[in-house]
């Protein structure tokens, strides 16, 4: 490698240290560039997740087989679920802005491990190979759902341990990403930046970084034992060798509640860095909403047996779970709350990235509040594994995490790339997005009440209306998806160039150049405000 | 790095740590021997819950380091056992 002659002045799109530019990116440890590659990856995941998404809605278009046989629907659905969690929305918000804008919005220059940093990603990358061979191996894709529940997961003959192994490595990037984060924030704030001048953001990539580095290894455990169950006929969760299978719900959704944490507490992040910006004003309760962050991580380790109502617990534990997550709703009301008062009077200036931050909040109450239909066993019990449960799942995780992904990737454009993108187009991607979402999930809460069970491909005559609808909304969706994703990718190369900061924030990420130089800041900068202090 | 001197841990306790995890270790498969009943898991569990000690103590430097790792670690375990706890409630009254 010949000695690089690096112009700390220059954008770190600049910066070459091998003669490939597809070395460059592989293999540089800026966390800007490795933020960006898994902005790439998930997004290149996302078009063959959402397209798996949309078969499955014209396949339930009308009852009976319209597009595809039952065995492909299983396979559809449990592809789709893989790809949309494993390799989505757990790295997601974290893994894309926390990495490219955690140790700006801190004042460092890059975090804490560099080479750890660019580690997970290639960790991510060996993973989703290894996740995405169980499609092409052996006795055809498999056919468990994203959740893998035993017995089934090693009984059926479909190809499910390479679908295991890859979400175990999958756990391993996410573990090391948290660790990465910790120890950032912990030892690479700016001088100045006590706890409590840190933005918003960079404390929810905090309490999740905690969740990712403790309940991902009850996952990794967990794939590891249905592994051995599969090789070895242990016994751990199956009936006929002594085994427990509701062993392995409690093992799974001890992980996989808190995971649902992971996914959303990034976005409401984001959502409190968007929304004082767009009102120039400080935001309502900073204090209340880092403990109400702290607490959703906390008490959200407790929670998983809400998914177990129906599976056989004992009645202690249904009353327990149930109570405990009707404690966990606080915390989130708390925030939405914060939101909406510091939205009152302020000097709003209605552009894209706010547009998407309301449509979270719209989406995310509508999700939250139909959980507390779930939360509380006795309705849990009438719709359990219908389609009300899937409405309410995307409700919260496409309707929040992805709105707030979408907001973010609107904020922070202009900085990520140095250009500004086409407003009239992003408006109407946004306004198809919001009438696709709603006319795609809300039939589904009232098929779920009608008693139409989820992960089925066909259904009874009664159910037909609301299904055509759903697929409908379903084609609106991904149009606007796709003029969401035309209209940042064309305006990354050839969008009028961006001012440094475009929306007046305050917050250190709008101090220095766009796109940021190799380093960041010329000199750290000495933190002396907080956060959001505007002058209103 | 913050004002905490670098402490430096003599071999030997390393060697008496290794004896003691090792003694520890045979008295965990001995106890198996005596008749307990379910008591038996329980009392595998306390040995090893003193080796962890040792190891997070010695091996792992906790004992002489800041207070806020201290701190992470015990919360750690809480949540641990917490979530241990939870579980049981299914499982002690089903
Ligand atoms: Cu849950």
């Amino acid at each position: 490698m010949a000695e690089p002659t690096i112009n700390l002045e220059q954008s770190f799109y600049e910066v070459k240290n091998y003669k490939s530019p597809i070395l460059n990116w592989i293999l540089s440890t800026d966390h800007k560039r490795i933020g960006l590659l898994y902005l790439y990856s998930i997004m290149t995941f996302f078009v063959v997740g959402a397209l798996l998404g949309l078969a499955m809605k014209l396949e339930l278009i009308a009852p009976g087989k319209t597009i595809m046989e039952a065995q492909t629907y299983n396979a559809a659905f449990t592809f789709h679920g893989i790809i949309m969690i494993f390799l989505i929305i757990i790295p997601g918000l974290p893994a894309v802005f926390g990495n490219f804008l955690l140790p700006i919005m801190i004042g460092a220059k890059d975090v804490a491990f560099p080479k750890l940093n660019l580690l997970s990603w290639w960790i991510y990358v060996l993973g989703a190979i290894v996740a995405l061979l169980s499609q092409v191996m052996g006795d055809g894709p498999p056919d468990t759902g994203w959740t893998f529940y035993a017995p089934y997961s090693f009984k059926t003959t479909s190809t499910v341990l390479p679908a295991l192994i890859g979400a175990f490595i999958l756990g391993f990037s996410s573990i090391l990403t948290g660790l990465n984060f910790i120890v950032t924030i912990h030892r690479m704030r700016a001088p100045g930046m006590t706890w409590l001048k840190m933005p918003l953001f960079p404390w929810t990539l905090y309490a999740t970084a905690w969740i990712q580095l403790l309940a991902t290894p009850v996952v990794g455990i967990t794939l590891l034992m249905v592994i051995a169950e599969k090789m070895f006929q242990i016994g751990f969760f199956d009936p006929a060798l002594g085994g427990d299978p509701i062993l392995f719900q409690h093992l799974f959704w001890i992980y996989s509640h808190p995971a649902v944490y992971i996914m959303i507490l990034p976005a409401m992040g984001v959502i409190s860095e968007v929304i004082p910006t767009f009102c120039q004003k400080t935001i309502f309760g900073y204090k209340a909403i880092i403990a109400s962050t702290l607490l959703i991580a906390f008490v959200g380790y407790f929670v998983w047996g809400h998914h177990m109502y129906t599976a056989g617990m004992s009645d202690t534990a249904l009353w327990l779970f149930s109570l405990l997550t009707f404690l966990v709703a606080i915390p989130s009301a708390i925030k939405i709350f914060n939101w909406i008062a510091t939205l009152y009077k302020g000097s709003i200036n209605l552009e894209i990235p706010l547009y998407w931050a309301l449509g979270f909040l719209f989406l995310f109450m509508i999700g939250g509040l139909t959980g507390l239909v779930l939360g509380s066993v006795a309705t849990d019990v009438y719709v359990h594994d219908t389609s009300f449960v899937v409405a309410h799942f995307h409700f919260v995780m496409f309707g929040g995490t992805g709105t707030g992904f979408f907001a973010a990737l609107h904020y922070w454009f202009p900085k990520m790339y140095g250009k500004s993108y086409d407003n009239t187009w992003a408006k109407v991607g946004f306004w198809g997005f919001i009438i696709g979402f709603m006319m795609l999930y809300m039939p589904m809460f009232t098929l779920g009440m009608q008693g139409m069970p989820r992960r089925y491909f066909d259904y009874l005559e009664q159910f037909h209306g609301g299904n055509i609808l759903s697929s409908f909304g379903a084609i609106i969706l991904i149009a606007s998806l796709a003029i969401v994703i035309i209209n940042l990718v064309t305006s990354a190369k050839r969008g009028k160039k961006a001012p440094k900061n475009p929306w007046d924030g305050i917050t250190l990420e709008w101090q220095v150049d766009s796109p940021p130089t190799l380093e960041n800041f010329e000199t750290i900068p000495v933190v002396e405000k907080g956060p959001y202090d505007y002058k209103k | 790095m913050d004002n905490h001197s670098k402490h430096i841990v003599p071999y030997k306790t390393y060697l008496i740590i290794l004896a003691s995890l090792i003694v520890l270790t045979i008295l965990s498969i001995l106890i198996t021997e005596i008749e307990l009943g379910e008591y038996s898991t329980a009392g595998a569990l306390i040995f090893a819950s003193v080796k962890t000690f040792l190891v997070l103590s010695y091996f792992m430097h906790l004992k002489f380091d800041n207070l806020i790792l201290k701190i992470f670690v015990g919360l750690v375990i809480a949540v641990f056992v917490a979530v241990v706890v939870i579980t049981f409630m299914d499982y002690i009254h089903r």
